[in-house]
């Protein structure tokens, strides 16, 4: 980065602060099968998320799991997403940026220490069928540019199911474990669009299975979608999801 | 080159209010002017000539759209480009007001212009229109009006309201109007085409996210949702390309060829980069005629224009239903092929034949295989007239009268999106030509005559249109066609008749 880029940065970064002060959002409605646009102007996660409770949960009707645990974004400067080459994915999506992060199913409230950074998990569920991961920071009132997004959640499967895939969508790039295995990785500047990447044929363990994933982003929007679809292509929903 | 102007970095959602930072503001300025002759002609004899010639340079461009024997578009900033033919393209075009990515429309004789305004903070912005009754802003008549304020983002909303774009319902006359970034959702909001103004009470609907620089059109009971994904000003690293979904209601759901809504990202390649440009965004279409359809944008770099941000007009193809980029002519040798026979172009000459007889049956197998040369023009020139040749379609042979090169005319302009062509038999500088009696002859050179100029539009069905740029003594628009499956003449053009339509094969 040059000194012109880093001023640049600088003033880009004032300016995204100033733009903190006061927050809302928008929530589509549905009406007549016409999605009527809603503004609002409290800044709170709450449209877009729900505190995720242990009531029995399955996924969406098109298979889109909703519960997950959210970590705080870790701080990650980047000015600009196109550097999310394969190599920098890997580079950086192996770096341990807090302890047992590629095994912990934490528990909702629990913390960790990345750097200076103090950050906690939420247990949540998303309203929509996309997590809105811009949408939690901004209501959080966290760092919402040049961040990493880490997110778990537990599936339950009734019976082993070969053959499967995990469909993902995310903005910007991302990387995704079943059980601890990569499934799929998403590099390059990309925006959210379902079944944008699909893993390897898995296989989905009788009980439980662990997904993990971790999203980066520069500047702009971040949120993920996350499916199952069988061998037919069709969405898996006979699976329940829990956080731990 | 002043770069460092771009704050639209990587995503567009980046973009910073003008009035904090009004000295970089979100626009170009492009200081390097040493693009130079040289460098167009380059580009214009290389074959791959992809964008506009002129000073096309421009960013976030609106609809091309015609105004008193010119044509307009408008890009981010105050001004705009304009052309006298389409296809050189110069600064000219007047537009108050700042702000990013117009739309132009026409509804009577007003021209509606829209633009977004930064407002009060990041992400909070103002949609505007205003009209004027000429684009030309030498006339006594130019002045916009009533500039009014039409939809707008408070920085809060799942929604950034800019890159608006018009849509005229031609079934029912309803003024649509798209806006929004990949800051949150795509909105659309209705319009009074009688005054420009929001109608009273109606409210946004949200229609797509993942996309900004929408553009909306109607065709055939569909209606059309094209928005630019991938990365915005990245210069030659920009990913933009542009997607489209569809709905039988203007309202919505649009879903792409998978069947998925562009509310979950869907939408349908129509163009991205190839050749020497990167970055195609800010769809707009405009129809020449039944079957002869052009969509404009920008070319996020042209790396044959110094990686500069240029207009770019390329023929709108459709398949299927579904809208695609055509390609723009490339220069080179071809046949060209009658699409109602399949026959070729070529001299009313004699066939002259060429060693290869065939073979005896029962000849000995072992004998070695050895190549047969094709034949060449200089095997039968001679053996041609001097002046006028007549043309005829035949079956193609491979032969030297049925081989035509087609080059960009040097210095004879050009029409909507490209040159125009001189078309000459390969190796010599025989030119196809129309005649005042609405025939087409070759005339042993080309001297620039406007009937020896052409106009080649590739088609909506992906076949294309030859039209000499006159016909002499003749007001008359004529097209090359087949008035039978050997005989080519000049007559109006006729998208439902392969009989005006032709192909180019090269061999």
């Amino acid at each position: 980065m040059n000194m012109k880029h880093k001023t640049l940065f600088l003033a880009i970064s004032s300016l995204i602060l100033l733009g903190l002060e006061s927050g809302g959002y928008t929530a589509a409605q549905t009406s007549n099968n016409v999605a009527i646009a809603k503004s609002d102007t409290a800044r709170t996660i709450a449209p877009y998320f729900t505190q995720a409770t242990t009531k029995k949960m399955t996924p969406d009707a098109k298979g889109f799991i909703q519960r997950w645990l959210l970590l705080d974004p870790i701080n990650k400067p980047n000015r600009g997403n196109t550097v999310f080459t394969d190599s920098y994915l890997r580079t950086n999506f192996s770096t341990e940026y807090f302890p047992n992060q590629f095994t912990v199913v934490p528990k909702n409230g629990d913390k960790v220490k990345v750097g200076e950074q103090e950050l906690t998990w939420h247990a949540l569920e998303s309203s929509l069928y996309n997590v809105k991961l811009f949408r939690f920071a901004y209501g959080l009132r966290k760092q919402i540019y040049g961040v990493i997004f880490w997110a778990v959640t537990v599936v339950n499967s009734p019976q082993e199911m070969k053959n499967v895939r995990m469909a993902v969508g995310s903005n910007s790039a991302s990387m995704w474990w079943l059980n601890g295995k990569e499934a799929v990785l998403l590099s390059g500047d990309r925006r959210m669009v379902v079944d944008d990447c699909l893993s390897p044929c898995l296989t989905l363990n009788k009980g439980k299975n662990i997904i993990r994933g971790v999203v980066i982003n520069g500047p702009g929007m971040s949120d993920f979608c996350v499916r199952f679809l069988d061998d037919k292509g069709q969405p898996i929903k006979n699976l329940t999801i829990t956080y731990e | 080159m002043n770069t460092e102007v771009y704050l639209r970095v990587c995503k567009s959602d980046m973009r910073v209010p003008y009035d904090n930072l009004k000295t970089i503001i979100y626009r170009m300025k492009f200081k390097n002017k040493i693009l130079g002759a040289a460098a167009l002609l380059s580009a214009l004899l290389s074959g791959t000539t992809n964008a506009q010639v002129g000073k096309p340079f421009i960013h976030d461009p609106s609809s091309v759209i015609e105004s008193d024997g010119k044509y307009y578009t408008f890009g981010t900033g105050s001004g705009g480009l304009v052309s006298d033919d389409g296809w050189v393209w110069n600064s000219g075009g007047v537009r108050p007001g700042g702000g990013v990515a117009p739309d132009v429309i026409k509804i009577g004789d007003r021209y509606y212009v829209s633009y977004a305004r930064g407002a009060r903070k990041q992400h909070a912005s103002d949609v505007l229109v205003m009209w004027t009754k000429t684009l030309d802003p030498k006339s006594p008549d130019f002045g916009y009006k009533d500039e009014t304020l039409v939809a707008s983002s408070n920085g809060d909303d799942d929604c950034e309201a800019i890159d608006p774009a018009f849509l005229l319902d031609p079934t029912d006359g309803r003024l649509w109007l798209s806006y929004g970034t990949y800051f949150g959702f795509i909105r659309l909001v209705e319009l009074d085409p009688k005054t420009g103004k929001r109608v009273e009470g109606n409210k946004a609907i949200n229609i797509a996210i993942d996309c900004e620089a929408t553009a909306m059109i109607y065709r055939d009971g569909w209606y059309y949702l094209l928005g630019t994904h991938g990365t915005c000003c990245d210069g030659a690293n920009s990913t933009y390309n542009i997607v489209v979904g569809r709905s039988k209601k203007v309202t919505g759901p649009y879903m792409d060829n998978m069947g998925r809504s562009m509310m979950e990202g869907g939408g349908k390649l129509v163009v991205a980069a190839y050749g020497r440009v990167n970055g195609p965004g800010h769809f707009g279409r405009t129809v020449v005629a039944d079957g002869v359809e052009k969509m404009s944008c920008h070319y996020e770099a042209d790396l044959d224009q110094g990686g500069r941000s240029v207009l770019g007009i390329l023929p709108l193809l459709w398949k299927n239903g579904w809208p695609v980029a055509g390609e723009n002519f490339k220069e080179g040798t071809y046949e060209i092929e009658s699409e109602r026979r399949g026959y070729a172009l070529e001299l009313v000459v004699d066939f002259v034949r060429m060693s290869g007889g065939m073979r005896g049956f029962g000849r000995n197998t072992d004998e070695p295989v050895k190549p047969v040369a094709s034949q060449e023009l200089a095997d039968v020139i001679k053996t041609w007239p001097e002046g006028k040749i007549n043309v005829r379609i035949g079956d193609y042979m491979f032969r030297p009268h049925q081989k035509w090169t087609i080059t960009a005319a040097p210095n004879a302009g050009g029409y909507l999106g490209a040159p125009y062509y001189k078309i000459v038999i390969a190796g010599t500088d025989r030119a196809l030509a129309a005649t005042a009696e609405g025939e087409v002859v070759t005339v042993p050179a080309f001297t620039g005559a406007p009937e020896q100029l052409w106009r080649i539009d590739q088609l909506t069905d992906g076949t294309y249109r030859i039209m000499p740029k006159i016909v002499p003594n003749s007001k008359e628009q004529l097209v090359l066609v087949s008035s039978g499956d050997s005989t080519p003449t000049l007559a109006p053009f006729d998208m439902n008749s392969d009989n005006s339509k032709w192909n180019f094969r090269a061999h």
